[in-house]
């Protein structure tokens, strides 16, 4: 019989509200002039929210900023460099958005002319409203949790993993935590901590956290 | 009872229907107005026919609401129309009076309760000054990137009134001091443009228009209008007939009540000359089969548009799983993922060059196609569409 928590895991999914915040770049000293200036909901956007539209629209790249200076500035360095930018390891947006801001000033410091669109398009800066829906579902076991994360909407992977943890910051939506504190799971949650989130779609992560929690029951089977 | 939401069920991507009824749960019983300028005809009121009883069927209580104007006022709404759309206007002060005349009348009539009233583009927007209550929302459909300054600061007026804005493409947003959100417009996939047709009805639209499918075909739908580049889909299609055979559709209509529309169909017919392989077809504004069986035969379908605002034509080809040449322009560059759905071009040559290359590798044509309408499942559907207005609904009227 498998472990049962006291405190459920309750799953939300969530839908996004892209709001225009009315400020374009068409160069790339303009992106580090606004990057500074607009509010961290944008950065979190910028380098976020992708992950939330479909796999053809990401680009080549993980974050906005490297998208629009490789294909509509055409500047393939700072594109390559911005792309290789890793959210998770940074404390908060405002450490990320430092970063971003120090590669950009860096490949300007070293440029004769500031690289601009002249076919492409200005970068807007956008900001996501996140409207957080439940989802009907809760887990008392790891079992349910299996189970739920099969077959919840692609959103609550999402709003789990990013949105709650990162910018929310609510414990009581992590689900690692969960796992340590009601079901004692201390090492599945370290391997689902040290996924690398970033680096696969929300239906790869799905993959990866069903067969973590598969591999968890089987040893449990494999002990009981 | 299986209601008229369900049948999107098969359509819409994997879990969208039952996450709609979740969202809907969140915000049931809460009104929703609509209100624009006409029931029939026109982009606006095609997704307002299908949009508000899809919302009632998820426990929405929206209504939809036509305000009512005499030809007078419609003369200067379509003025109005054309100025914020870059097309300079002579407006004099008798036409703000009718305009606003109009809206006085409008609000006599119609009540303006809801949670949430949404108003569709400029024609209703002073009724905002008639508020008595709930959360008001602009929506513009149209393209407001480089708006005639005069008429769009007498509409401002009124658009900084509201509780928040919504623009089709980032670069329609203005200086506002208003929330301003972007919202993609969407297609209805079981419309009569979109839905499902059999070989045999596309065979026999195909008849009735004199097209045999006996080489690869081209095809653009677009207005008669120089800023779609009629002109020069003949002469990226001319490039491509010095090496590879194929026919050229050109269908489009707007001509007939259009002086400009008339004459740049006849320079299109002067361009295509006798050449009988390119298809020059007036169509009326409510031939939804002969576009849709067009888009269904068609091998590769171009919109090479100058200027475009979103460019749905685009999305209706993506979804039939067409891969499509499109100018790099307004919503078309949001549509076409380079390489995976379709190109975009900045010249005919490039159209050209995009064309042959499509021709000469067969298997890329049904690749594209089907990343495309995969594409289009996920973003540009009503289903999405329907979603963003809920959770607007969830949003503005949250405790």
């Amino acid at each position: 019989m498998s472990q049962r928590a006291q405190r459920p895991f309750v799953f939300y999914g969530c839908t996004e509200l892209r709001e225009i915040l009315g400020k374009a770049a068409e160069n790339e000293k303009e992106l580090a002039d606004l990057i500074e200036e607009v509010p961290p909901d944008s950065i979190f956007y910028h380098t976020h929210s992708f992950l939330l539209r479909h796999r053809f629209a990401n680009g080549e790249y993980l974050n906005d900023f490297a998208n629009w200076v490789a294909t509509e500035v055409e500047d393939r360095v700072l594109g390559e460099r911005l792309g290789i930018i890793d959210p998770s390891e940074f404390e908060d947006l405002e450490a990320l958005r430092e970063e971003i801001l120090s590669i950009i000033d860096d490949h300007l410091a070293g440029a004769r002319i500031i690289p601009r669109v002249i076919f492409g398009e200005p970068f807007a800066f956008m900001q996501s409203r996140i409207v957080q829906i439940p989802a009907g579902t809760e887990a008392y076991s790891l079992e349910d949790l299996r189970q739920n994360l099969e077959e919840v909407d692609i959103s609550a992977l999402y709003f789990h993993l990013f949105e709650a943890r990162l910018r929310l910051k609510r414990r009581d939506y992590d689900i690692p935590l969960w796992l340590m504190e009601e079901l004692g799971l201390k090492k599945l949650a370290e391997q689902i901590r040290r996924i690398q989130l970033y680096s696969m779609s929300l239906e790869q992560l799905r993959s990866k956290l069903l067969s973590l929690c598969e591999r968890e029951i089987e040893v449990k089977r494999g002990e009981g | 009872m299986r209601s008229d939401i369900e049948a999107y069920r098969e359509v819409a991507p994997k879990g969208t229907l039952d996450f709609l009824y979740r969202l809907a749960e969140k915000i049931r019983g809460r009104t929703f107005l609509h209100i624009n300028s006409t029931r029939i005809g026109g982009g606006v009121a095609e997704i307002l026919q299908r949009l508000v009883p899809m919302m009632n069927d998820l426990g929405v209580q929206a209504t939809w609401e036509v305000i009512e104007g005499t030809r007078d006022f419609f003369a200067v709404t379509k003025s109005f129309h054309n100025a914020l759309q870059g097309k300079e206007q002579v407006v004099t002060e008798e036409m703000y009076r009718t305009y606003l005349e109009c809206a006085e009348e409008n609000a006599r009539q119609i009540s303006l309760e809801a949670d949430l009233v949404f108003i569709h583009d400029p024609q209703p927007a002073p009724l905002i000054q008639h508020r008595h209550g709930g959360k008001w929302v602009w929506r513009c459909h149209i393209d407001l990137a480089q708006p005639q300054r005069n008429i769009w600061n007498f509409l401002r007026r009124y658009v900084v009134r509201y509780d928040a804005a919504i623009f089709s493409l980032p670069k329609f947003a203005q200086r506002l001091p208003i929330p301003q959100f972007l919202v993609y417009p969407s297609i209805d996939p079981l419309g009569p443009k979109n839905r499902p047709l059999s070989r045999e009805e596309v065979a026999t639209v195909l008849e009735r228009l004199g097209i045999e499918r006996n080489k690869p075909t081209l095809l653009q739908v677009s207005r008669f209008d120089r800023f779609k580049d009629p002109i020069g889909v003949i002469n990226a299609y001319r490039l491509v007939k010095k090496q590879i055979d194929c026919q050229l559709i050109l269908a489009g209509g707007g001509a007939s009540d259009d002086p400009e529309g008339a004459e740049v169909l006849s320079d299109v017919k002067e361009a295509a000359g006798r050449d009988p392989d390119i298809h020059v077809l007036e169509l009326p504004p409510d031939a939804f089969l002969e576009i849709n069986a067009l888009q269904r035969a068609a091998d590769i379908v171009i919109q090479k548009s100058l200027k475009e605002g979103f460019g749905l034509t685009v999305t209706e080809a993506m979804w039939k799983g067409k891969p499509v040449i499109g100018g790099a322009t307004g919503g078309i560059r949001v549509q076409i993922i380079p390489n995976v759905t379709g190109y975009t071009v900045h010249s005919v040559e490039g159209a050209a060059f995009r064309i042959r290359y499509l021709l000469n590798n067969p298997q890329l044509l049904a690749r594209m196609g089907g990343a495309g309408r995969e594409y289009v499942r996920r973003n540009f559907l009503i289903t999405r569409h329907l979603g963003d207005y809920l959770t607007l609904l969830s949003f503005l009227t949250q405790s």
